[in-house]
C-alpha cells in the first residue's frame, strides 16, 4: 500500500474538497505544509499580513461564493490571531474550515514555544474543534470537517495539526463519505407546520414577513421575493436579511430594530403575524421584549433549533433551511387581501420616510446614493459602526448586488479583509468596502495584500475623526463627553473651544499611496459621482476614497436602549 | 413561566478529549446552572454516557436540551425528567474524633438510613450510602448538626431507565 505524509494527504483533500483559494500565514508548525503548497499549481494561496485579517478575507470569500472558505496558519500566536475571525463567521453562520499548525505530540502540554491550547480556547466560538492526535484519522477528520462546516446551520470548524502527526506517512486514501453518530442535520420540512403556517398566513389581516440572515446563507432570495410577490404579504428584513428581497420592490417596508425604519419597527408593533425566515430574533432587532411584536402570532422558519423560541415564544415552529421550506410555500401560497394593511405601512413611510438630514457639504447618504447608481452589479462590504448603519439603510440591493458585514458579532477591522476575500472570489464584479476611520486602521496592513493581488477594490473610508457610533451614544446619553472616542486628540481630550486639535492622522490617501494603491480625497458633494469613476478606471489596483464627514451626522431612527421597538428617536 | 426545579439528562457522548470539557463550558458560557455531572464509559469503549442534574425553568431546559443536541460530539441526549428511572449516587462521611458514644449512635444513623460502616479506626469511622440525592442531602444534613468533624465526598447521581418498576 502507498504511503504518505499528513501533509500530503492534505494537500489532496483540498483538491477533492474543490478548494482552489487558500488564506494562509506559515511558520515553524506549518513549514511542511508551506512547502507542499510551493510544489502544486492547483490552488491558489494567498499571503494576508495578518492572521485576524485572514479569517475575515476566507469569511468574506465564503460568503460572497458559497463555498468554504479555508484558512491555513501556525501554531501559538497564529493561532491565537485567529479567534476573533472565527467568532465573527460563527456568530453570522460562515463556513470555514481553518487549519492550525500544532507542536509535536511529545511537547504538547510542555508550554513548548508557540504552544497554545487553541481547540480549548476556540471550543465555544466554533461549531466543532479537535486535534489530530493519530495520523490514521487525518482523513476521516478533514472530510468531516468540510462537511460540518458547509451543512446545517454553517459554522467554522477548526483543525488542530500537530507537527509531527502532518509528517508522518500513512493512507493515501481520502474517504468519499461521512458518517456522523452525533451530528445529523435536518434536511426535511415538517408539510404539517408548513400548512398551519400557510392557512394563518392566509387569513390574518396584518401579515407581515421577518427576513434574516438565513435566506442570504441559503441563497433562497428569488424563491422568498417570489414568495411575497405572490402572496402580496409585506417585507421586513434584518440587517444580514437586507437583499431577501430587492430593496426597491414595493412590498419592501425596510429594515427592523434598533436602527431600522421608522415604518418597518410600527409594522413589527401592530402585525398580527409575523412570518418570520431565518433569525434568531437578537436583541438589536427586538428591543424590549415583552413588548415586541404584542399583537402577532409567530411563525419562525430555521435551520437551527436552538434559535426557535429562545427569545421569543413562536406559535408555530418549523426546523428547516430556507430554500427547502420556500421551495414548498411558494407552491401552497395564495394572494392575500393585504391592501389596507399596505396602505397604513404606506402612511407611516410618508410620515417618517427613512432619510437624513441634507448636509451643505456632503453626507453619508450622498455618497451611498451615488454609488446605487454607478453600480448595476456590486458587493457592498461594510465595516463596524455609524457607516455600517448608513450602509445597511440606503444600500439599494436586488438579484445583482450584495452586502455582506459583521453583524452578529459586530467585529471592526471585518470591512477590508472581507471585501478582499470578496473580490478574490468574484473577480469581475466590483467590490465597494465601506468602513470608518476607526475600523480601517484595524486592518489597514491588508493593502499590501490587495495590492500584490492586483485587487481593484474600491475602499470608502467615512473619515469623521471619531469613533462614530460610540460618539453617538455619548452625545445622546452621557451629556456629549467624548472619552476615549475622539481620534484626532487623546484619549480623554475634552474640548474647551479654544485649543486647536492635532492633524488627524494617518493621512489615508497618502497611505494608500504609499502601498501602491491609489488614494483620493472627497470633501463635496459634486466631487462623488467622480471619485467612483476614477475608481472604477482603475482595474489593477485598490483604490482608496476618504469621504470627510461631519462628526455630528447621526444614525436615525434610533430605538431607546431598553426601549420598546416603536418608541423610536426619529431626529 | 414554570418555575425553577431539578431537572435530569442523560446524554451518550463521544468518548473523545474535551467533550467533557465542552459540555461544561456549554453551561458555564450561557449561564445554565450545572447541579452535579457523572460520567463514566459504557459497554462500547467509544461512548460515554453522562447524567446531568441542573435547577431550571421550562424555557432554560428546552434551550438547554437544544444546545447539548446541536453539539458535534453528543450522540443523544435524554430527558429522564418525567421518566421512571433508577437513580442513586454514591456518598462517602468519614466522622473523626468520635467518642464511644458517637460510635454506637453512627451505627444507628447507618441502620436507619440504609448505609453502611465500611471502616473502622480507633475515633473515627467511614460510612456509605447509595441513595437518592434527596436522601443523601439528608444525610449529609444530619451528620453535620449531630458531629463537628465531618469529612463528606458525594458521587453525583447516575441514572438509567427503569425496566418494569414503575416508580422513581
Amino acid at each position: 500500500m502507498k504511503k504518505i505524509s499528513g501533509n500530503k494527504l492534505l494537500i489532496k483533500a483540498l483538491k477533492e474538497e474543490g478548494v482552489d483559494t487558500i488564506f494562509g500565514y506559515p511558520g515553524a508548525t506549518t513549514i511542511d505544509l508551506g512547502d507542499e503548497l510551493y510544489r502544486q499549481d492547483d490552488i491558489r494561496v494567498i499571503l494576508p499580513r495578518h492572521e485576524q485579517a485572514l479569517v475575515h478575507e476566507a469569511d468574506g470569500y465564503a460568503r460572497t461564493t458559497g463555498k468554504v472558505g479555508v484558512c491555513l496558519v501556525t501554531s501559538g500566536p497564529g493561532a491565537t490571531n485567529v479567534v476573533t475571525g472565527l467568532a465573527t463567521a460563527n456568530y453570522d453562520s460562515v463556513p470555514l474550515v481553518c487549519f492550525t499548525g500544532q507542536v509535536p505530540r511529545h511537547l504538547i502540554g510542555n508550554d513548548a514555544f508557540q504552544e497554545v491550547d487553541i481547540v480549548g480556547i476556540t471550543r465555544s466560538i466554533t461549531k466543532y474543534g479537535v486535534t489530530v492526535r493519530n495520523r490514521d484519522d487525518l482523513g476521516r477528520i478533514i472530510k468531516e470537517a468540510f462537511y460540518i462546516a458547509r451543512s446545517g446551520r454553517p459554522g467554522p470548524v477548526l483543525i488542530d495539526l500537530p507537527k509531527d502527526v502532518m509528517a508522518e506517512l500513512g493512507k493515501a486514501e481520502y474517504p468519499t463519505e461521512v458518517n456522523i453518530r452525533g451530528y445529523k442535520p435536518n434536511t426535511g420540512v415538517h408539510i404539517g407546520q408548513l400548512k398551519k403556517s400557510i392557512k394563518l398566513l392566509h387569513t390574518a389581516k396584518k401579515p407581515l414577513f421577518l427576513i434574516g440572515g438565513g435566506i442570504n446563507i441559503a441563497w433562497a432570495n428569488g424563491l422568498f421575493t417570489e414568495f411575497a410577490r405572490k402572496t402580496q404579504v409585506p417585507v421586513v428584513t434584518t440587517i444580514m436579511g437586507r437583499g431577501g428581497i430587492p430593496t426597491e420592490d414595493p412590498l419592501f417596508v425596510g429594515n427592523l430594530g434598533m436602527h431600522g425604519a421608522y415604518a418597518a419597527n410600527k409594522a413589527v408593533a401592530e402585525s398580527d403575524l409575523l412570518f418570520s425566515i431565518g433569525t434568531r430574533f437578537n436583541d438589536r432587532i427586538t428591543g424590549k421584549l415583552d413588548k415586541f411584536a404584542p399583537n402577532a402570532k409567530i411563525v419562525h422558519i430555521d435551520i437551527d433549533t436552538s434559535s426557535i423560541s429562545r427569545n421569543i415564544q413562536v406559535d408555530i415552529p418549523i426546523v428547516a433551511n430556507a430554500k427547502d421550506a420556500l421551495e414548498k410555500l411558494v407552491e401552497y401560497g395564495e394572494p392575500c387581501d393585504t391592501k389596507a394593511w399596505r396602505d397604513e405601512i404606506r402612511g407611516w413611510q410618508e410620515r417618517q420616510p427613512l432619510d437624513m438630514r441634507k448636509h451643505h457639504t456632503m453626507g453619508p447618504k450622498d455618497i451611498l446614493d451615488v454609488m446605487n447608481k454607478e453600480f448595476e452589479k456590486l458587493i457592498v462590504v461594510s465595516d463596524v459602526g455609524q457607516h455600517q448603519m448608513f450602509t445597511a439603510q440606503f444600500t439599494q440591493l436586488d438579484e445583482k448586488k450584495q452586502m455582506i458585514m459583521s453583524g452578529g458579532l459586530g467585529t471592526m477591522g471585518y470591512g477590508f479583509p472581507a471585501g478582499i476575500g470578496a473580490q478574490l472570489g468574484n473577480p469581475d464584479t466590483p467590490v465597494v468596502i465601506i468602513s470608518g476611520d476607526g475600523g480601517m486602521q484595524m486592518n489597514i496592513q491588508e493593502f499590501a495584500t490587495a495590492v500584490l493581488e492586483e485587487l481593484p477594490v474600491i475602499v470608502c473610508v467615512f473619515n469623521n475623526m471619531f469613533l462614530g457610533m460610540v460618539r453617538q451614544w455619548q452625545k445622546l446619553f452621557y451629556g456629549k463627553r467624548y472619552g476615549m472616542t475622539n481620534l484626532r486628540s487623546g484619549a480623554l481630550y475634552r474640548e474647551s473651544g479654544s485649543q486647536e486639535m492635532p492633524r488627524y492622522t494617518p493621512d489615508f490617501v497618502k497611505l494608500a499611496e504609499s502601498y501602491g494603491a491609489q488614494g483620493i480625497r472627497v470633501e463635496k458633494r459634486e466631487e462623488i459621482a467622480q471619485a467612483f469613476c476614477r475608481a472604477k478606471e482603475n482595474k489593477n489596483t485598490p483604490t482608496l476614497i476618504e469621504f470627510v464627514i461631519d462628526p455630528d451626522e447621526m444614525v436615525f431612527p434610533m430605538v431607546q436602549p431598553g426601549g420598546a421597538l416603536d418608541d423610536m428617536i426619529v431626529d | 413561566m414554570e418555575k425553577l426545579r431539578k431537572r435530569w439528562l442523560s446524554l451518550y457522548v463521544e468518548n473523545q478529549i474535551g467533550v467533557l470539557s465542552k459540555i461544561s463550558g456549554l453551561f458555564s458560557g450561557k449561564s445554565y446552572n450545572l447541579d452535579s455531572l457523572t460520567v463514566g464509559t459504557t459497554e462500547d469503549a467509544t461512548i460515554s454516557r453522562m447524567t446531568i442534574a441542573t435547577v431550571s425553568d421550562d424555557e432554560t431546559f428546552e434551550q438547554i436540551k437544544k444546545q447539548l443536541n446541536r453539539q458535534v460530539e453528543i450522540i443523544k441526549v435524554i430527558d429522564m425528567t418525567e421518566m421512571f428511572i433508577k437513580m442513586k449516587e454514591i456518598l462517602y462521611v468519614k466522622v473523626k474524633k468520635c467518642t464511644a458514644e458517637d460510635k454506637t449512635s453512627l451505627f444507628q444513623i447507618a441502620g436507619t438510613f440504609k448505609g453502611r460502616v465500611i471502616d473502622y479506626g480507633r475515633d473515627s469511622l467511614l460510612l456509605e450510602f447509595v441513595q437518592t440525592g434527596a436522601k443523601n442531602d439528608a444525610v449529609i444534613k444530619l451528620m453535620k448538626t449531630e458531629f463537628h468533624n465531618i469529612e463528606v465526598v458525594r458521587g453525583g447521581s447516575v441514572g438509567i431507565e427503569s425496566i418494569s418498576v414503575m416508580d422513581r
